[in-house]
């Protein structure tokens, strides 16, 4: 999973395989952390106050 | 008792009722977990698989149900992708679903293995040449998609979208759910294919072999199609039993007509092509090996691998599924179209059980015999356990979250009556099955 | 390897050699530790990494004739080591080793998922059901250089793994660079009273196997001697178990054939 796990080799194989999981891990990362950052400076600007 | 919880201008069941639902299902769940407990701390031998049985009744509901929970990742891709507005009606239930199916099969995998402690081994240690670490990764990371694909749900129940951060939290992800379901329908199409592939690289198994291109066998392709193919008719058939259960029409037609077409579309070319597959594995691949077509399916114990299977997994569960729902008159017909998600349902559940049972059940040294397998009682009890996990899953979301978006709208009723109602439940509402919700006068 | 110098170990069985007396098995049982259980009678339960199948020519009395055929693990190097086995496992628990030519495997790597078990057309890989339980006393007696296994694992021959390992010690002690044919031999081919086991090094023109098998090295190891097969050698496993016989319906029941492939392959 790694390239320090000692079975990693720098082959064609292992870069697609984890080039793909890292960019998937990456985008749904990057993706939680936008919205999460971005909902707790919305909600310092009050917004989604409006139930109350 | 729970009023504040449930979601405006929906009517829903009395509380004793729901819970008498939730402890029937409750049940089998704790009998299921039971099971799963003595599975943990005995071991396989709980199970009646053998040396030769390494794979049986779990991986085999393992594959189903993400066969099954297809139907989000596809829905999602036409939904988002492809931009078939009309589907952002059912994708809700799609996605809980697909949550339901996906969060089944990871559970089953962590007891399915020898060792579960070293469970983590596949994703350190990966071999990337295995099918089965393309599975396990894409697999969980799915799952991480379809959590983040519910979510936004749960935050939209009543009290908690009060809460601002969980308001805006909710919405934000709404506003970029288009990228997590891209990411969701580019990691389904490799687990559902490596899946496939599963079977098919096994070139000392002639009866799942198959040629392929570069590194991926022909039923690479055939499983990522029948799950985006099939997928969408157990959606549909679980909303027509959640409709039926509650009484009430909980998704417009249009809807449904525009999936069941679109599946019935999928699983016509599907067919087609899994039939042309059959014919170059009979009378290519498998002679090649010394076998004859007809040897994979005869001299077995009680015919329980007979020919029967394959005419029924692509005659009456593929073909007669395909040309009902690809005939708009025929699918409009109610009767039609439960029968038709029925059979598809029943079709890809008897592919992934040939694909995996059967495999490992044809002999293969020539002084060997057919296998046989019957799993044993706490194999089933807990393949039933993520049935009712589901079960519960289902009524709880239903309950307490705006799952269905034309549920108010197909189903308007009086605010204050219905508030009325909530307290004292009406002779109605205690009918012959306990339901989730009271019919509709 | 630096020096090129791969070697392939393999086996011979001569089946017209082999009464199925057993010992083969009783001596892989004591060499590798093997688990057995009180009642071990439901074979697709038990751990046997060597096994006596016994074939018969389902031809009545007087023209009856019976075959038992040993099978421990056939090491299938498959084109280019991707062996059914080795490709699959997820975890990388299980090798094909280039050097020796003898696919390994790694129980504390393992964790069972029995992938490599469905691959596998031979049923050498077997599961650990239970945790190995030992007679009183018993534990003493058992192999050193063995280690022994968990349950939920899988396991399978190893060609004897640690007495090549050893040999190697002692050659490197001895201030050896290689060592001789009679230095690595398995335990079962050591204990069978027939001698019907043959063990060495197939790219060894002098080693005894090689001779036997004649394997064709343009044809994946495909034996050049008629009267010499492998298990399944059609699926393309490459296998480096060879069986002989001199009867034809031994050699037929190695693999599988259509009507009149095998006439035809005989007269071929």
């Amino acid at each position: 999973m790694f390239p320090f796990s000692f079975e990693w080799i720098w082959d064609a194989g292992h870069l697609v395989f984890h080039g793909g999981l890292w960019y998937a891990l990456t985008v749904l990362g990057l993706g939680m952390t936008y919205c999460i950052i971005k909902a707790v400076l919305d909600a310092g600007k009050g917004k989604g106050d409006h139930h109350h | 008792m729970d009023t504040a919880l449930i979601p405006k201008g929906v009517k829903r069941c009395p509380i004793w009722q729901f819970a008498l639902w939730i402890s029937a299902n409750g049940a089998v769940l704790a009998w299921g977990v039971f099971a799963m407990l003595l599975v943990y701390i005995k071991g396989l031998n709980q199970t009646n698989m053998n040396n030769a049985y390494g794979f049986a009744l779990w991986i085999w509901a393992d594959l189903a149900v993400i066969a099954l929970g297809g139907g989000a990742f596809f829905t999602g891709f036409l939904r988002y992708l492809v931009g078939k507005e009309e589907l952002k009606y059912i994708i809700n239930y799609a996605v809980l679903i697909g949550f339901i199916c996906y969060s089944s099969a990871l559970m089953i995998l962590g007891f399915d293995i020898g060792q579960p402690l070293r469970g983590w081994f596949i994703f350190w240690h990966a071999n990337v040449h295995s099918m089965l670490t393309e599975v396990a990764f894409c697999l969980t990371c799915y799952f991480g998609v379809l959590t983040i694909e519910y979510i936004p749900m749960v935050l939209e129940n009543r009290k908690l979208d009060k809460v601002p951060f969980f308001h805006n939290l909710g919405h934000n992800m709404h506003e970029i759910m288009a990228v997590f379901a891209a990411t969701g329908a580019f990691l389904s199409f490799f687990h559902q294919g490596s899946l496939g592939g599963v079977p098919g690289v096994m070139f000392g198994r002639p009866f799942g072999f198959r040629e392929g291109v570069l590194i991926w066998p022909w039923t690479f392709f055939l499983f990522t199609w029948s799950a985006a193919a099939f997928g969408p008719c157990f959606t549909i058939f679980i909303t027509k039993i959640t409709e039926t259960l509650t009484r009430k029409k909980l998704v417009k037609d249009n809807v449904i007509d525009l999936l069941a077409k679109i599946s019935g579309w999928m699983i016509f070319f599907y067919i087609i092509a899994k039939i042309i597959d059959t014919i170059y594995w009979a009378t290519v691949t498998a002679p090649s090996k010394g076998f004859t077509f007809l040897e994979f399916y005869t001299n077995n114990p009680g015919s329980a691998y007979g020919l029967w299977i394959l005419i029924a997994e692509i005659g009456v569960c593929g073909v007669l599924p395909a040309l009902i729902l690809i005939t708009p008159k025929l699918r409009r017909i109610q009767g039609f179209l439960w029968l038709a998600v029925f059979l598809g349902v029943i079709g890809v559940c008897l592919n992934r059980w040939v694909m995996v049972l059967q495999v490992l059940a044809v002999p293969v040294l020539t002084f060997e015999d057919w296998f046989t397998y019957l799993p044993s009682w706490q194999e089933v009890a807990t393949t039933l356990l993520p049935v009712a996990y589901g079960v519960i899953m289902i009524s709880v979301s239903y309950r307490y979250l705006p799952i269905f978006p034309q549920e108010r709208e197909l189903n308007p009723i009086d605010e204050p009556a219905a508030a009325a109602r909530e307290v004292i439940p009406e002779p109605s509402a205690a009918g012959p099955e306990p339901e989730l919700s009271p019919a509709e006068s | 390897m630096k020096n090129g110098n791969f070697k392939k170990f393999g086996m011979v069985i001569d089946l017209d050699k082999c009464t199925g007396c057993g010992a083969c098995m009783v001596a892989c049982y004591a060499e590798n530790n093997i688990p057995f259980r009180e009642d071990d009678t439901d074979k697709m339960l038990s751990v046997s990494w060597m096994h006596v199948y016994r074939l018969n020519n389902g031809k009545p009395f007087p023209d009856y004739e019976e075959c038992f055929l040993p099978r421990p693990c056939q090491h299938c190097e498959g084109h280019h080591g991707h062996s059914p086995c080795v490709s699959v496992c997820p975890a990388t628990a299980t090798d094909y080793n280039m050097a020796t030519g003898i696919v390994s495997q790694i129980y504390p790597r393992c964790f069972g998922c029995r992938y490599c078990m469905g691959a596998c057309p031979y049923h050498v890989r077997q599961f650990n059901w239970w945790d190995p339980i030992w007679p009183d006393g018993m534990e003493k007696m058992l192999n050193p250089n063995v280690s022994v296994r968990m349950r939920g694992v899988v396991e399978k021959c190893s060609f004897c793994v640690q007495r090549y390992q050893l040999a190697m010690d002692q050659a490197y002690m001895e201030g050896r660079q290689e060592i001789e044919e009679d230095d690595y031999q398995t335990a079962c081919t050591e204990t069978c009273p027939a001698g019907a086991i043959t063990f060495g090094d197939l790219n060894n023109p002098e080693h005894a196997v090689h001779q036997l098998a004649q394997p064709d090295p343009a044809h994946e190891g495909r034996p050049k001697n008629p009267k010499a097969f492998r298990l399944l050698e059609r699926l393309g496993t490459n296998p480096k178990i060879y069986y002989l016989s001199r009867r034809e319906w031994v050699r037929r029941a190695g693999d599988n054939y259509l009507k009149g492939e095998f006439q035809n392959k005989a007269h071929s």
